[in-house]
């Protein structure tokens, strides 16, 4: 169990349950126009189909549209978005968390109080904004996404760095006369990072919750039909037509509960002193 | 002299963060494409040129950046938060008319939140590992794994449509003539189903933090002691755990109170509940850019006053710390 490269998967059934999930998922949305029996937005049936009942195994919408064929196209949104806000959170959080740590004082002092400030206000009334003032599309529902969610990730890299800076490995390369920057890249970043991957990991599920809110709202991209988007047509009839909300908001808790267990069960196998302990 | 020093600390907090929200607000204006003067109309092309010409003037917009901070700020210090043209009233009443609504639905979540998850949090801590255990920290995953609009829709299929316990939607019975008594009833009728569903949320992230807590404190010598002593265990739990193992969820409360005023928005969406979460929905459909920002800038003044809040209940329960 401890040599196998899989080893940390066997090793808790959170992590084992989180990732057949999410691998599901990542299949589901590569293999999407092959296993959808339908094209989501083509109208092929009649309009308010119960599940079960003329093909449809999840029922139709409003406009006979499949609302299987929706749930599996929308988990190629999902995960995209979710990916990619994430990855443009880590770069902004790496850079400020980083920068912060590795100079200290008063560079520090100044980029804290900004990720502080970025944590308390109401991240998602900015969010929603900054997709409104810049037209809702993909590029602005990922860019928001990443504008209030990297501040934990800069702290954590902060804290990193600051750890990292007077070990002997670092003390080792300054009296070499490496430049900073080189020490920064090549020595302190390659170990701070795993912790902070970890928890940029569980960013991807926040960044899936925010993005299915800011379609749910109607602020997504319009040509892209995403599980929020789908709740978000069916809320206004949910007295006539229960599926259309349920099942794709079904799906974002799947996708999110996926993410979640494989963090923490990451989470408990990089830090073993809480391995078994006080957790949830 | 230190609770002097820990006021200042706060109130330069609060002055900063009021100060940042309003200079994104600023840059968003005038970072937003198109004309700055038809952003603020929030007509996107369509208000009259006469209306957009007073804007430039009221705003400064063809005068140096510096000059249209100055008169930016010069219109916040008189509480000008710009006028909303599609609805033809200043923000400032648009917000004041509905922000005891949202202050209502966030501190009645807030509430819940605190007593369901310090409940939940103490039992499933006190049956460690066994199905109570278990069955709580399931029901608290899956909640947070749930988008907060799709647990109100939830909520809304199961007590509203099949039930009818609770209304879906509105604050209020319109046009009903209560009593001071029956109105209160009705309000309250009103409020559970979107105090809930924006409380789960919350209600499992403190479950977890408190059973972790709890779970850390009953391991203390000074618990030990106790037991020892033959306290009976509600006393011991009472007394000696939850004071201590409530201080990390009062913390992490009072970090998320950002999130709280967020998830207003979505909530009060879901249940048409007149607060400034649903002022600033109708305002992004209708791109009114100048109540938007309104409602960022006094959300987040929402946020700094709840975080005063639990910064003096951190006082008030933390046991080693006097006023620092």
């Amino acid at each position: 169990m401890k040599h196998s490269p899989f080893g940390f998967v066997a090793s808790s059934s959170k992590t084992l349950a989180g990732t057949c999930l999410l691998a599901g998922l990542v299949v589901i949305a590569l293999a999407a126009p092959v296993i959808s029996p339908n094209d989501p937005w083509d109208m092929v049936g009649r309009p308010f189909t119960p599940p079960l009942s003329d093909g449809f195994l999840l029922g139709s919408d409003t406009l006979g549209r499949d609302i299987l064929s929706g749930i599996i196209h929308g988990s190629r949104v999902s995960l995209f978005v979710g990916l990619a806000a994430t990855v443009a959170a880590l770069a902004i959080g790496l850079v400020v968390g980083g920068v912060a740590g590795f100079f200290s004082g008063r560079v520090d002092n100044a980029l804290m109080r900004l990720t502080e400030i970025f944590q308390t206000i109401p991240s998602f009334v900015l969010a929603i904004m900054l997709v409104a003032v810049f037209q809702p599309s993909l590029a602005s529902t990922i860019t928001a996404i990443a504008v209030v969610s990297w501040p934990p990730i800069a702290r954590l890299a902060r804290a990193e760095f600051l750890a990292k800076r007077n070990l002997e490995y670092v003390s080792a390369a300054v009296s070499a006369g490496r430049p900073g920057w080189d020490i920064a890249l090549r020595e302190i970043l390659p170990n701070a990072l795993p912790p902070i991957i970890v928890m940029a990991s569980l960013g991807v599920a926040t960044a899936i919750l925010l993005e299915s809110a800011i379609s749910f709202l109607g602020l997504g991209d319009p040509n892209l039909a995403s599980w929020g988007y789908m709740i978000g047509v069916g809320r206004t009839v949910i007295r006539q037509a229960w599926w259309m909300s349920v099942f794709p908001g079904l799906a974002i808790m799947v996708a999110v509960l996926a993410i979640n267990l494989l963090g923490e069960g990451l989470n408990d196998a990089i830090s073993p002193s809480q391995r078994g302990g006080a957790k949830a | 002299m230190r609770t002097a020093i820990s006021t200042l600390r706060l109130l330069s907090q609060a002055l900063l963060i009021i100060l940042a929200v309003s200079l994104i607000n600023f840059a968003l204006v005038r970072l937003a494409p198109g004309d700055p003067a038809s952003v603020l109309a929030g007509q996107s092309g369509a208000a009259d040129e006469l209306y957009l010409a007073q804007l430039r003037e009221q705003f400064g917009l063809d005068q140096p950046i510096l000059v249209q901070l100055g008169k930016y700020y010069l219109q916040l210090l008189q509480f000008d938060l710009g006028y909303s043209y599609r609805q033809q009233l200043p923000v400032v009443n648009l917000i004041a008319e509905r922000l005891p609504n949202t202050l209502l639905l966030t501190l009645s979540a807030f509430a819940i939140a605190l007593i369901l998850g310090v409940a939940f949090g103490v039992a499933a801590a006190l049956n460690r590992d066994n199905w109570i255990d278990t069955a709580v920290g399931t029901a608290a995953m899956v909640l947070y794994a749930s988008p907060v609009f799709f647990t109100g829709l939830m909520l809304i299929l199961v007590f509203s449509v099949f039930l009818g316990w609770f209304p879906a939607f509105g604050s209020e019975t319109i046009g009903a003539d209560y009593g001071f008594i029956g109105q209160v009833a009705d309000r309250l009728k009103y409020l559970v189903l979107p105090a809930v569903t924006l409380s789960l949320l919350y209600a499992a992230t403190y479950t977890r933090l408190t059973r972790t807590a709890m779970l850390d404190v009953l391991q203390m010598d000074y618990v030990k002691l106790a037991r020892a002593k033959g306290l009976p265990p509600f006393r011991i739990v009472g007394a000696h755990v939850l004071r201590n193992a409530l201080l990390p969820v009062i913390t992490i409360a009072g970090m998320q109170a950002g999130h709280l005023v967020g998830g207003a928005v979505v909530v009060e969406t879901v249940f048409a509940w007149p607060g400034i979460g649903r002022l600033a929905f109708d305002a992004l459909l209708q791109r009114d850019y100048p109540v938007l920002m309104g409602v960022f800038l006094i959300s987040s003044i929402m946020v700094v006053f709840f975080n005063i809040i639990t910064d003096l209940a951190y006082k008030v329960f933390d046991p080693t710390m006097e006023v620092s």
